[in-house]
């Protein structure tokens, strides 16, 4: 089972359908609010060179946005 | 072959959709993204029937309202063309094509650029165009918002409660907007109002650290780590070549909706239709379903 972490905002829509699509697909991950928690925001923007949210860390791929083909690719799911 | 295919997801589309699923309208919507400029906007407080209400969690309520009816929809793709030969409307996207009998058009409108140096390389590096996506990240920090409209003080209202300072740069005399808006900033005194004011370049290393702005006391440079850019929204309808628009872009409509090309009609923000609105958006896009209905019911294909 791969590690997923996701750095969102609780205000950006783009960060709220990431989080449905990983739950529609049974994916477990953990959500930090990078809003609140400072530490966080700057993992956040050291793992990704920029400061736009979401940001998804899968066993290490970096993804910028909600990208669902690179999401995917990067979990091993099949096209649906 | 549908009879309807709808292109965008926004207030237009969805309402458009809904009304068109109604009818039995056998409909296919071609969207981007689900929600539109509601999605981004921040606290929506003019919506019939809500006091308050976030723009995602509106946008969310018009897609759960979609989701109930057996809609054909397809995300991810854009529209390059359309195209109507005899009695059938091609929309060609970058990962397919598609053919129907009519067409709604509700693409809605995009953030305009600034077009500075600097804009290109710190977007999501302290530039952003999303005060709602990513202003909770500039906490304790200075930003600026560039624009004076309605959005602009959307973002900046916004931004008081998170940053620690927030200049507003505006290129005319003075804030436009709502007066409501426009009073809580100018009473906030986290708020610095620059009016007359060109922004020229946008400076930093790895991200924002000032923004050069040109005022009427001269040049100015504004150390902040935050830039939101609002300066106003420019219509998708590149992909209508053979429609007829006004001089800024926008799709023109008669009051049934029908743009110039009969069987295609268009509706919210993307049209000439006065005032942009959420509440005016989804309206027009019923408008639009419901003279498709007689179009598609009056002709013989």
């Amino acid at each position: 089972m791969a590690r997923v972490t996701v750095y969102s905002t609780p205000t950006c829509p783009w960060c709220i359908r990431v989080k449905q699509f990983l739950a529609e697909n049974n994916i477990s991950f953990e959500n930090y609010d990078v809003g609140s928690d400072q530490a966080k925001a700057e993992e956040m923007i050291r793992k990704s060179g920029q400061m736009g949210v979401p940001v998804i860390d899968i066993d290490g791929t970096i993804i910028v946005g909600f990208d669902k083909e690179k999401i995917k690719t990067a979990l091993g799911l099949k096209n649906a | 072959m549908h009879d309807l295919i709808i292109i965008g997801a926004g207030p237009a589309g969805i309402t458009a959709s809904v009304y068109a699923a109604r009818k039995r309208i056998n409909t296919l919507v071609i969207t981007g993204n689900i929600g539109g400029q509601a999605a981004w906007s921040g606290d929506i407080e003019n919506y019939t029937g809500y006091q308050f209400i976030t723009g995602p969690d509106l946008a969310a309520k018009f897609a759960d309202h979609m989701r109930q009816y057996n809609i054909a929809l397809i995300e991810n793709e854009a529209v390059i063309t359309i195209k109507k030969s005899g009695d059938v409307i091609t929309v060609t996207t970058d990962k397919g094509s598609y053919d129907c009998r009519s067409l709604i058009i509700a693409s809605g409108k995009r953030t305009r650029d600034l077009n500075v140096p600097g804009e290109k390389e710190y977007k999501n590096k302290g530039l952003t165009y999303c005060a709602t996506c990513d202003g909770p990240l500039f906490s304790g920090k200075d930003v600026a918002v560039i624009g004076g409209g309605n959005s602009a003080l959307d973002a900046a209202l916004q931004l008081v409660n998170i940053a620690n300072k927030v200049y507003i740069v505006n290129n005319v005399s003075s804030l436009g907007g709502d007066a409501i808006m426009r009073e809580k900033l100018e009473a906030n005194p986290k708020v610095a109002i620059l009016n007359n004011s060109q922004v020229k370049a946008v400076l930093g290393d790895k991200f924002v650290k000032s923004i050069k702005v040109l005022t009427p006391e001269g040049e100015k440079e504004l150390p902040v780590q935050g830039v939101f850019v609002e300066i106003g929204l420019i219509p998708n309808s590149e992909f209508a070549a053979d429609i007829d628009k006004n001089k800024t872009g926008e799709i023109k409509v008669d009051s049934r909706n029908e743009t110039s090309v009969p069987g295609i009609f268009a509706a919210g923000d993307v049209t000439d239709v006065p005032e942009k609105q959420i509440i005016i958006a989804a309206g027009e896009g019923s408008k639009a379903a419901l003279n498709v209905f007689r179009y598609l019911s009056q002709h013989k294909f």
